[in-house]
């Protein structure tokens, strides 16, 4: 019955948000008032209609509706009631649901806050993003309908899949959609502006605070998708280079060139076209990356489900988004010259190269992940692996860092490279020095990790001289910069270790067995039996201690879950500021109780997370910059005057 | 010019991707024609990961077999990985696995980790008897007739579908 609901309401919500895609802007190109302001009211019903649909799904979950197919598909009566509730969004169905439900919350967020933009001007943003979502709710009722019966309904489901029964797991998906669906409010203010034909800066700071918030919400994803691979996989690794994790990365490093760009846009009137362009391709790669996911295309240990359907509706929905901005920012791009000259030592150059730092590192990532496929379409198969990808982006990444301190010293409009380049100069020597320390101190680095480590100690030190020479210089915008920049800096230094200093030691012990990794001593205390919620697990013990002083009792697990008939393997890890001691059970060898362990010492992996969230910190900083407050209040003025003026 | 250029290039980028995607798409089927069916096994002397011996495509005549191509690198085949357990542990066939390209150790923890479902395992690390299979990469499965005569192929991994609707009728049709 609930069910039902849930279905009606769905249909309500295609309804409501066609309607929001054509009224609106019908009103705008008639310049009629009355329905342009129909624009808001409609985005918060669709919210309204989409959550409650979604929450009719959670609940089908909470009460174990078996006779719903996506319920008893990823649900059973063991599952714990949090895991019931995550399930939800634990495959396709859901999953796609809770986009529209994110993608209807930015709608309403936008119609809310958006009070410095004028009517025109909101009216057509809101039917662009309408359009978004009648293509994804469409998406959901015509090709991954969750609320379909299945007649009799089983009397037990078959179970979530164990790598999803985890807390990563619960706030991963969520975020990562929060950044997706975020980038869309950039894409939708770019396809507005191409319609209108015009482009000022005022739409793009008011764009500029939507996409620092989605892309600080992608940052935040994908640490934790990273983090719960490195936790939850059991083998240690941070990143793949998956065409899953590719996905989530190529919108992050388009949306990093928005961002860049968007600060000298919204300033002067240079790099428009290249602005709207980037926020086109920032959300295109959001729904391709959907499409590589959810078609099958290509096999990745995520997709678990793939159906050609979906594949031609997520490559239709693509081609209409994507191709139609493209077409026309085809035939509008030449009326949004810019007028500003941009001077060639100046922030702004160094902004712009920035930007196409990323692009080219975008589509790099791009090139790898669909080289298996264009082989394919010349009847070849291939498979492009992380050795690619690591050593592109390593490559790429150089000129980034080598840059990133010049352009946070150049000042904007005009300055003297010279003077910039002497200013960091002793940075340069200092982040010299402290390499050189760090190579001693470590016993020897590989070319990789010493370059990334003095990309790390350049930019640092450069930042934190930057901060300190310029206290007058202390908004919002400044610390956001600098937060996120010093996050490079912590970033690439905990990944330069953790890739080329890690130990790792496959040893088999018996019960009682010591052994030493890296100084430490690892005592195995054996296997036992144990009984959790809807799973059973072999649970290792084992003692680990440094010079007969113990500090600390880790416990692997190998679960197995009888539902799915699938093991898991849990590992433990004691998380420390240098470093992760972190122990997995292989199998049990033999009767007597000995075991194949795996032992791991990742350095400073956590820095690298840690790096990651102050960059995600940075940009939310930025979000309270007293200048663009104060900007956006005139902007209010403005559009409240003018209203007056037309009443 | 330029103008031009900057505004058609990133559309022409997008059709020619959106084309790749379509054609991709419609011809990722898994039965690509192999020349190899009704042709034999091409020669081989492999040794195998577990049993300490060297095995030659002489050593599987007399009983049908499959020859399932994988490596621990390879997320697909563990993908397929329960099915093809689920097809060795019937007792179907014989299921014969082609460790490609890959590190005993690593080929050793996935196996491990996973199970494992094969009857003998051969190492081709060096890919010599991928290439004469005309194996474009990792999972495929070859059927295998007691002659040593290549049946049929499946490029990509094993599904409850293919396995049957191309491989059950075919195994069916072997058997004595």
């Amino acid at each position: 019955m609930l069910a039902n609901t849930g279905q009606f309401l769905l249909v309500l919500a295609l309804c409501t948000s066609a309607v929001l895609m054509v009224l609106p802007m019908v009103g705008y190109f008639k310049n009629n008032e009355q329905l342009m302001k129909t624009g808001r009211p409609l985005s918060y019903l669709l919210f309204v209609l989409v959550l409650t649909t979604f929450v009719i799904l959670v609940s089908l979950f909470v009460m174990q509706d078996f006779s719903v197919t996506y319920v008893w598909q990823h649900s059973s009566l063991e599952l714990p009631l949090r895991y019931r509730i995550t399930a939800t969004w634990g495959a396709h169905e859901g999953s796609v649901l809770m986009w529209v439900t994110v993608q209807a919350l930015w709608i309403a967020a936008v119609a809310r806050y958006s009070r410095s933009l004028s009517l025109s001007q909101v009216s057509r943003v809101l039917s662009v993003l309408g359009i978004i979502a009648t293509g994804f709710l469409a998406f959901v009722l015509f090709a991954s309908n969750p609320f379909e019966i299945t007649n009799p309904a089983p009397l037990d489901g078959r179970d979530l899949n164990p790598l999803l029964q985890d807390f990563g797991m619960i706030i991963h998906p969520p975020l990562l959609y929060f950044g997706y669906v975020g980038l869309s409010v950039a894409f939708a203010l770019a396809v507005a502006a191409l319609i209108g034909g015009q482009i000022d800066e005022k739409w793009i700071r008011w764009s500029r605070r939507w996409t620092n918030l989605a892309w600080a919400f992608l940052t935040v994803g994908i640490i934790l998708g990273s983090w719960w691979a490195y936790y939850e996989l059991g083998w240690g690794g941070w990143w793949f280079w998956d065409p899953v994790e590719n996905a989530s990365f190529l919108p992050w490093l388009a949306g990093t060139a928005l961002i860049h760009v968007q600060a000298v846009s919204e300033r002067k009137n240079a790099f428009r076209g290249w602005t709207v362009l980037l926020a086109i391709i920032a959300f295109s790669l959001c729904v391709l990356g959907t499409f590589l996911v959810r078609s099958g295309s290509i096999t990745s240990v995520h997709s678990f489900a793939a159906d050609p359907f979906r594949g031609v509706f997520i490559l239709v929905l693509l081609g209409i988004y994507a191709g139609g901005a493209l077409t026309l920012y085809a035939l509008r791009v030449n009326q949004l010259r810019s007028r500003d000259a941009i001077n060639l030592e100046s922030r702004e150059t160094m902004l712009l190269a920035n930007s196409l730092i990323f692009i080219t590192s975008t589509f790099t990532i791009l090139l790898g992940t669909l080289f298996p496929m264009i082989f394919e379409a010349m009847g070849k198969k291939i498979s492009v692996g992380s050795p690619y990808f690591g050593l592109m982006f390593f490559l790429l990444m150089i000129p980034m860092a080598v840059l990133l301190p010049l352009g946070a010293q150049l000042k904007w409009h005009k300055d003297k490279m010279g003077a910039a380049i002497k200013a960091l100069l002793p940075h340069f020597f200092i982040a010299t020095a402290l390499t050189v320390g760090a190579y001693f101190l470590f016993d020897g680095l590989n070319l990789r990790a010493t370059a990334g480590i003095f990309g790390g100690f350049w930019i640092a030190s450069s930042s934190v001289g930057q901060i300190l020479k310029f206290p007058g210089r202390m908004n919002a915008g400044f610390v956001g910069m600098s937060v996120a920049h010093l996050g490079v800096a912590v970033f690439l230094f905990g990944m330069s270790m953790t890739e080329h200093k890690d130990v790792e030691k496959d040893i088999l012990l018996k019960p009682g067995q010591t052994t030493q990794v890296a100084g430490y001593d690892f005592t195995f205390n054996g296997v036992s039996q144990v009984k959790i919620e809807n799973y059973q697990a072999q649970q290792g013990s084992i003692q680990v201690s440094q010079n007969g002083r113990p500090i600390v009792e880790l416990n692997p697990q190998k679960r197995f879950y009888p539902k799915q008939q699938q093991p898991m393997t849990e590992a433990d890890i004691y998380p420390g500021f240098t470093k992760d001691i972190y122990v997995s059970l292989g199998e049990a060898v033999n009767d007597q109780g000995d075991w194949a362990v795996r032992i791991y010492i990742k350095p400073f992996i956590r820095w690298m997370w840690f790096g990651g969230l102050m960059m995600m910190a940075g940009a939310v900083i930025a979000l309270f910059s007293k200048r663009s407050q104060r900007l956006e209040q005139q902007q209010v003025d403005q559009v409240m005057q003018e209203r007056l003026k037309l009443s | 010019m330029k103008k031009a250029l900057i505004a058609l290039l990133p559309l022409s980028i997008f059709a020619a991707l959106i084309g790749l995607l379509y054609v991709n798409l419609s011809t990722h089927s898994e039965d690509l024609p192999s020349p190899l069916i009704g042709k034999p096994v091409p020669p081989f002397k492999h040794p195998t990961l577990y049993s300490n011996q060297v095995l030659t495509e002489q050593d599987f005549r007399g009983q049908p077999w499959l020859l399932n191509v994988f490596g621990s690198w390879c997320p697909s085949c563990q993908y397929e990985h329960p099915l093809v357990t689920a097809l060795a542990q019937s007792g179907t066939i014989k299921v014969v696995g082609l460790n490609w390209k890959d590190e005993a150790v690593d080929a050793d923890r996935w196996l491990r980790k996973w199970g494992n479902p094969y009857h003998e395992i051969l190492v081709d690390y060096e890919g010599d008897t991928a290439i004469n299979l005309g194996v474009y990469g990792a999972p495929e499965t070859f059927l295998i007739d007691a002659q040593g005569i290549i049946v049929h192929k499946i490029t990509g991994v094993l599904t409850e579908e293919n396995i049957r609707e191309q491989l059950m009728p075919r195994i069916e049709q072997l058997r004595p």
